[in-house]
């Protein structure tokens, strides 16, 4: 039998409309990411029957994390206000993920990209970031993301053309998550929730979404997640009492802080991927670890997490073979 | 006598110092002194007798992972660096 013949089909040379399609703008994806269900983990790890754990997998969002919601946040204000325009270029520092989502961004919407990141930054990050197109400037391991951080004030303050963003001390960081985040899980649990737990790097995620839950149930409690130690390999999460602490950090937000060592945060890590399929980063270990801990006190209750990111940008560090 | 550098989070248990003079011929014994020297220091470094597993110990650029690890030997004019994982968003 012969092979049907292909038959193009011939468009006329000029459309003056567009199509109706359902093609959508790479920023329209970002947000509404999913709500995973981890009751193995909660199993697991002791928790009541009565106690569901659920996590935002901000993974699926195009730049791969959470931060595609703040940076998309922070461009588009800028823009409103003035401040950003075509042919300027944005300047951050970055321990990786908001640089990700800045080049994404900068690349879809015509803007040069300059982050400042420390040079031990992951091998991973580091390729991604160039396959974007970012420009990048490295500083003094030794000094990690707060030497980046007074690197980048200072580049900015010496050069008045270039857009500072300003993660950890910008309103806009914080408000997608009230926009955005917090709506989605009040949604996503049918207004059930009772405890948020989520890790805190600018803070940007835990003050926005905790600030919108309170307004839709004061009685949802707030758990910030933060490193035990000030060294720890925690990628993401700041130490609060001994790094630069940014303007955007409202302690009074949190109704307890949770405390996770490295090594409880790996074993987590490893745990998720092997029993619950679900393959995380570093700081989204972290934050489930201390939701198992919040859900172990409880007899009742929905708690939700944050998974920033998943695990591929961590796939050179050793623990996943441990 | 080898050099060890300490990261900002770290210089808390240092009393505040940016580097360290240690004795010591190999990464293992250059690491036990600077310990010795600052007790604070060791539940941030060590597991037990083992170096956690984030903790990254360079050796003139060098991870020491690459090279022989605790074993590595170190000269009077070498300088060990502690780094540090990267904090924030």
């Amino acid at each position: 039998m012969l092979s049907p013949v292909y038959q193009p089909v011939y468009r006329p040379k000029s459309i003056t409309a567009r199509p109706q399609t359902q093609a959508q703008r790479l920023e329209e994806l970002i947000g509404n990411t999913p709500l995973l269900d981890l009751s193995h983990t909660a199993v697991a790890h002791g928790l009541s029957p009565r106690v569901a754990l659920f996590a935002k997998a901000e993974w699926f969002n195009p730049g791969g994390s959470v931060k595609d919601r703040a940076a998309l946040n922070i461009i588009r204000t800028a823009e409103k206000d003035g401040s950003l325009h075509p042919g300027m270029t944005l300047i951050d520092s970055t321990s990786g993920n908001t640089g990700i989502a800045y080049a994404m961004l900068g690349a879809a919407r015509g803007y040069r990209v300059k982050l400042v990141v420390p040079q031990n930054i992951s091998p991973e990050r580091l390729a991604i970031l160039r396959a974007y197109g970012a420009e990048l400037i490295f500083t003094d391991p030794l000094d990690g993301s707060d030497g980046a951080l007074e690197e980048a004030r200072r580049l900015a303050a010496a050069d008045p053309t270039l857009f500072y963003a300003r993660q950890y001390d910008n309103p806009a960081n914080w408000r997608a998550h009230y926009l955005t985040t917090a709506n989605e899980i009040w949604q996503q649990t049918d207004g059930t929730i009772t405890h948020f737990v989520a890790g805190m790097g600018t803070s940007g995620t835990f003050m926005g979404t905790m600030r919108r839950l309170k307004e839709l149930n004061p009685a949802i409690l707030g758990h910030a997640v933060q490193p035990d130690s000030p060294f720890n390999g925690l990628e993401g999460l700041k130490h609060m009492p001994t790094a630069i602490k940014p303007g955007i950090y409202d302690e009074s937000l949190a109704d307890d802080v949770r405390t996770v060592r490295t090594e409880d945060a790996y074993k987590m890590a490893r745990f998720l991927a092997r029993h619950e399929g679900v393959f995380v980063g570093i700081s989204a270990a972290a934050a489930v670890w201390a939701a198992t801990a919040v859900g172990q006190k409880l007899e009742a209750g929905t708690i939700v997490t944050i998974l920033p990111d998943s695990g591929l940008k961590y796939l050179s560090e050793r623990f996943w073979s441990e | 006598m080898a050099t060890i550098r300490i990261p900002t989070p770290l210089r808390p248990y240092t009393g505040n110092n940016g580097q360290v003079t240690v004795n010591g011929g190999t990464v293992g014994s250059a690491l036990a002194d600077l310990t010795d020297q600052y007790p604070d220091l060791r539940p941030h470094l060590f597991e037990g007798d083992t170096l956690r597993s984030f903790v990254n110990v360079y050796l003139n650029q060098e991870d020491v992972r690459h090279l022989q690890g605790p074993q590595t030997a170190v000269a009077a004019d070498d300088t060990l660096m502690i780094i540090p994982s990267i904090a924030g968003g």
